[in-house]
């Protein structure tokens, strides 16, 4: 059996900001975008914040209605991105086998670790004192047997503090909780289940498993054997770059975009960005995707394939331009939107020739053209080298998805 | 202010050991390290900061001073 550890920085923003400005620790408060952009929304708080009932996600305006006076500080990803790699190398202290998910949280498989270092509990509580005392910030860990359990058992007591899931307990101490709690049973999956009257995942666990592959597809199966602790994916080792599924980029805009023309900017710098991405990986897409939201918040996503496949801004940019005409008719203003490259192959990929265009030659010079954009950009700044269309409006295209991404959790199934 | 900025004189010996060996206070006067009593990696919870800790004695006191990425503070 093996001893799985999720470790999970509790409020990681919000304390790392704390440990910097020594005098938020006292008031609630929280690392929040910024509203004039209409990125007003909490990233992270505190614990007095926390108890005022401020959540992530929710607009400024709401949590300031909760906690009155609460202090918000911009976020600064970088210092983030330090933290989290200050923390990584604790972890690898112990193991080699460090999976990140997201920024601020990480499997470790300790297994073949435990003659050195002692049992999985003792090795959690190592790791929290040394996270508290090197880096000052606090961790929560869940131990246990499987991925999905330890990571339970780090959401169950938090902050500081060390939770044991054993294949003895878990009946006790897992089978109770509602089945949201679960990794991916999301709100519609929770909702079918709550249907079929299965509000825990002991509930969950007890169903006849070919009664819920008929109701959910291939996922009852897993979200089954999740329940029953039979989940048998491995640690990956951080080395193992997971293959690149696809590469997308969206923003909420500044302000709505009301006509084709606002669209094309955004999806302008979009493309650009993506394009860069997938040159940096050496990958080209054959597929691409694009992603509405308008101002009532509903949302869709609309694909295409390409002729061959590219890593060209403009044959991206062309594309999702393409699918945008044909699929909206502009019923209301946009409010956020988004660009993919899907289907992705690697760039030395065979390709296949068309008989009746004339294309290679073009494409060819094109693709040095992207590729000298892409080292001028990387020696002298996102800024040096910009297209005219950015000028249009700084407020709609003033921003680098590139630079500016953050990582958020991919899949679990890589 | 606890957390005090200071500029620090600094010996780096060959394998990376590196020792702090006087500070320059504020004012200019300049102060001798007398002892490095202990180095670990440590947060600053009452300076705000993180980075390696030198505890080191320094005119029969006890002082902490942190090098965090290397620029220097002192916690007071």
């Amino acid at each position: 059996m093996r001893t799985i550890l999720h470790v999970d920085l509790n409020n990681f923003y919000a304390s790392v900001e704390c440990l910097y400005l020594p005098e938020l620790r006292n008031v609630p408060a929280a690392v929040a975008g910024n509203p004039a952009n209409r990125h007003g929304i909490i990233l992270a708080k505190n614990m007095l914040a926390k108890k005022l009932g401020v959540r992530t996600g929710e607009a400024l305006w709401e949590a300031q209605g909760k906690a009155p006076g609460l202090v918000t500080v911009p976020p600064d990803f970088a210092k983030y991105l330090r933290f989290s790699r200050l923390a990584r190398r604790i972890y690898y202290d112990y193991t080699d086998q460090v999976e990140p998910f997201g920024i601020d949280e990480c499997w470790l498989d300790v297994t073949g670790s435990l003659h050195l270092f002692g049992s999985g509990e003792e090795i959690a509580n190592a790791i929290r004192v040394r996270i508290r005392e090197e880096l000052g910030v606090t961790v929560s860990v869940g131990v246990s047997f499987n991925k999905i359990f330890a990571k339970l058992g780090s959401d169950l007591k938090k902050p500081d503090a060390t939770t044991l899931i054993t294949s003895e307990n878990f009946r006790e101490t897992v089978w109770p909780l509602p089945v949201e709690d679960l990794l991916y049973v999301g709100r519609s999956t929770a909702r079918k289940l709550h249907n079929f009257g299965l509000a825990t995942i002991g509930s969950l666990a007890r169903v006849d498993v070919e009664f819920l592959t008929k109701t959910l597809g291939k996922w009852g199966e897993v979200l089954w054997l999740f329940a029953n602790g039979l989940d048998s994916s491995p640690v990956r080792r951080i080395e193992e770059r997971a293959a690149v599924k696809s590469i997308g980029n969206g923003t909420t805009c500044p302000r709505d975009l009301l006509d084709n023309e606002d669209a094309r900017l955004v999806f302008t710098v979009l493309s650009e960005s993506v394009a860069a991405r997938l040159r940096d990986y050496g990958l080209k897409c054959t597929g691409v995707q694009i992603y509405l939201r308008d101002n009532r918040l509903y949302s869709c996503t609309r694909q295409a394939r390409l002729r061959a496949p590219s890593y060209l801004s403009t044959v991206i940019l062309d594309k999702a331009m393409e699918i945008f005409t044909a699929s909206y008719a502009w019923q209301r203003p946009l409010r956020s939107i988004g660009v993919r490259a899907l289907d992705l192959v690697t760039e030395k990929d065979h390709l296949q020739l068309s008989l009746f265009e004339e294309f290679e030659q073009h494409e060819e010079q094109r693709e040095a053209l992207e590729h000298t954009i892409d080292a001028i950009r990387g020696r002298f700044g996102h800024g040096s080298l910009l297209r005219a269309s950015c000028l249009l409006d700084g407020r709609l295209t003033g921003f680098n998805p590139k630079e500016d991404h953050v990582i958020h959790p991919v899949s679990f199934f890589k | 202010m606890p957390k005090i900025d200071l500029t620090v004189n600094v010996r780096h010996e060959p394998g990376g050991k590196a020792v702090p060996t006087s500070i320059i206070w504020e004012d200019g006067r300049v102060f001798a390290v007398d002892r490095v009593l202990d180095v670990r990696k440590a947060a600053s919870l009452k300076g705000g900061g993180l980075g390696v800790r030198y505890t080191c004695r320094i005119l029969g006191k006890t002082v902490l001073l942190f090098n965090d990425d290397d620029s220097w503070f002192m916690e007071k």
